[in-house]
């Protein structure tokens, strides 16, 4: 990731240069903000902190209840602070269920797909960008205009593909309708446009293929955008619910997010063993946000929306 | 290396607009010349046209022998600087030498030989392992350059390559660049507004307008012998003043034709008689001396840039101003007196100052005449 970083505030050719005091002006807010020169408090924070607090509720409670024997979980009004601690909750987790399974079958899952996006919608995104084809524009716009479909009006027909392709209740399921998405095209597109096109040229000339160019020119310089998909495509797939749920009966082929609803059974619901795996499943996810929190808000930020 | 050659090329974008019109050019092999012509004239146009990244509607282009019409870019065996160089920001300055080699598959000694030497011609040793963000302009602009020559490529494309460079530094790169080409003897393309490159470079200038060539010749001949009215008003700083005039028999002599442009009289042979423009470039503008011969002007200063040795005097003169089609810009303040605008350059010792009137005589050998109807220039030997 570090080298990635160089690449996005390397004082482009013209067309970048056009950014340059915009983005000097927020990293130097930034800045100030982090300025080890002490707390710098705004009126803005008497509202961000108790918004803050009110969000942290639900992952307290959902800690503190991972933690609690189930009678405990059956308290009303709730326990914030269990009295006792009982971390065996989280083995009980392990053995009771093929957590541990579900664990990797949705890393396998999110993974491919996130490498998929990221290849995929990258060729895809350039061909858009650069390219000029036959009906570019009339295929850009149809591919767009599925961004405002919602995913219950396409479920049957990609169900009976799927079926079709002989794929149901397999990983593959979760994959290859997942592999790009026009959202991917659509935000790399973006991106690729704001890039000075004399790099590409130059490259060209310099005996690169169109391929090449897209390698070795293109995707190394556009870190944040490859980072903000790879992030959001993370998120989407890892907490997907619906369409494992419709795909996948089996529970040894079952992800994280289905394989937790079947904790909760008709009658009663282990809520403390919920909760610890809730907890384990969130991990992966909170520890990317933290890591890439930045690229995630500046490439929504920057890229998104420019062009 | 080899020659380059354009027969009857033109480019249409959609729209209609010609961005070249109808070019007929020949490059020699290991010629230095250059594309010159006020922006949007087609000129960067023509270099996007010799390097691949633009397919000419009509026409035909050979590199060498080949004719390279659908020829992709990276099979041309071209190089290219471009005006903001295109250096790649990831890559440090060795890998933005390396690239192209690379890209030919070629082997990673010769690769290394190779970036070393062009390294060591360009003064880039020290900054082999820098990133582009981390060089100054003059640097960038030698690692642009040593990009292009470090394939040995048969042609050198540059376009507008000084042009992000600060005066003193320009100068500088300028007469670098010349020293570069009589040492690998490349054949060059150059695109330039910039006439005093055009004229200090080239072997032979091309003169461009709305996508045709107005005149193509060494740098000597189109600062001495413009074809038209165009290359009269582009060549040479300051331009060169344009007054209307008249041809018509003249009342003393047989077969001699006079002109006349406000006060200025003067006869030439074998003038057709109708409206001419006058064309007297500053430094055929005398000062005083009631001895010299000739016609002569009054001129009316109204300001005076020193430039050390000598100095830009502007003032006005008797008679009405023809426009050549390639000022730069409209004149700010348009004159509403019958005078006409010009631009002389005196020597520093006159010290002229605005307000003087100063008789100013020409040198009728020296004066240029155009057809006003047709801008074309009207000859005498």
């Amino acid at each position: 990731m570090t080298g990635i970083v160089p690449a996005a505030r390397v004082p482009l050719p013209e067309p970048a240069e056009n950014r340059g005091p915009e983005r000097a002006s927020r990293a130097d807010r930034g800045k100030q903000r982090e300025s080890p020169g002490g707390f710098l408090f705004s009126p803005w924070h008497l509202i961000l902190i108790p918004i803050a607090l009110v969000m942290l509720v639900p992952m307290v409670w959902m800690l503190a209840t991972s933690l609690e024997t189930l009678n405990e979980t059956r308290h009303f009004p709730p326990i914030i602070f269990p009295h006792t601690l009982r971390p065996a909750n989280y083995s009980d987790v392990l053995t009771q269920a093929p957590f541990a399974r579900w664990f990797v079958n949705t890393t396998i899952v999110t993974v491919v797909t996130v490498a998929g996006n990221l290849l995929f919608c990258s060729l895809a995104g350039y061909a858009f960008a650069r390219i000029k084809f036959f009906g570019r524009e009339v295929v850009f716009v149809l591919i767009l205009a599925t961004l405002m479909i919602p995913f219950q009006v396409v479920m049957i027909p990609t169900f009976i593909i799927v079926k079709d392709l002989g794929m149901i209740n397999t990983l593959y399921a979760l994959i290859v309708p997942n592999l790009a998405g026009a959202f991917g095209i659509f935000l790399l597109r973006q991106f690729f446009r704001t890039l000075p096109v004399e790099l590409e040229e130059a490259a060209r000339i310099d005996g690169a293929s169109r391929l090449s160019v897209l390698f070795k020119i293109v995707l190394p310089l556009s870190g944040p955008a490859l980072a903000t998909l790879a992030v959001i495509t993370f998120l989407w797939t890892w907490n997907d619910f619906l369409w494992p749920l419709i795909t996948i009966y089996t529970p040894n082929n079952m992800t994280l997010q289905l394989g937790l609803a079947t904790f909760e059974g008709t009658h009663q619901t282990s809520f403390n063993l919920l909760m610890a795996a809730n907890v384990m499943s969130m991990l992966p996810v909170l520890l990317l946000f933290f890591l890439a929190q930045r690229y995630f808000i500046r490439g929504i930020a920057t890229s998104g929306l420019k062009g | 290396m080899a020659d380059v050659t354009f027969e009857n090329v033109s480019k249409e974008f959609p729209g209609g607009t010609f961005a070249v019109d109808d070019l007929t050019l020949d490059v020699g092999d290991g010629e230095f010349l250059i594309l010159v012509g006020p922006s949007g004239c087609g000129k960067t146009t023509a270099l996007r046209l010799i390097a691949g990244l633009e397919k000419p509607t009509a026409g035909t282009i050979r590199i060498g022998a080949e004719t390279v019409n659908g020829v992709s870019p990276r099979d041309r065996d071209i190089a290219m600087v471009f005006q903001n160089y295109a250096l790649y920001p990831h890559m440090t300055v060795y890998r933005n030498l390396a690239f192209g080699l690379k890209e030919r598959r070629t082997p990673k000694r010769e690769t290394d030989r190779r970036v070393r030497e062009i390294s060591s011609v360009l003064s880039l040793d020290e900054l082999l392992k820098r990133r582009p963000a981390q060089l100054s302009g003059g640097q960038r602009q030698r690692v642009a350059m040593g990009r292009a020559l470090v394939r040995e490529p048969k042609v050198f494309l540059l376009d507008e390559p000084l042009s992000n460079l600060d005066a003193k530094l320009r100068v500088q790169m300028r007469a670098e660049l010349k020293r570069l080409h009589k040492r690998v003897g490349i054949t060059t393309v150059y695109v330039t507004h910039d006439q005093v490159e055009a004229m200090t470079l080239a072997d032979r200038i091309v003169v461009m307008s709305a996508g045709k060539a107005l005149q193509i010749g060494s740098p000597q001949d189109v600062f001495s012998r413009p074809a038209n009215l165009f290359v009269a008003g582009f060549i040479g700083s300051p331009a060169m003043n344009l007054l209307q005039g008249r041809a018509g028999p003249a009342p003393d002599g047989i077969g001699k034709t006079q002109v006349t442009a406000g006060e200025l009289c003067f006869d030439r042979a074998g003038v057709p008689s109708g409206d001419v423009v006058v064309g007297i470039r500053p430094e055929s503008m005398v000062p005083g001396g009631e001895d010299l011969p000739g016609p002569s002007l009054d001129l009316e200063i109204e300001l005076v840039e020193p430039l050390g040795e000598s100095a830009l005097v502007h003032g006005t003169v008797a008679g009405t101003a023809a426009r050549s089609g390639a000022e730069e810009e409209q004149a700010i303040l348009i004159d509403e007196t019958s005078r006409a605008q010009v631009t002389a350059i005196f020597p520093a010792s006159l010290q002229s100052r605005s307000g003087d009137r100063v008789r100013v005589r020409v040198d009728p050998e020296r004066i240029y005449l155009f057809d006003a109807a047709t801008g074309e220039a009207i000859r005498h030997d």
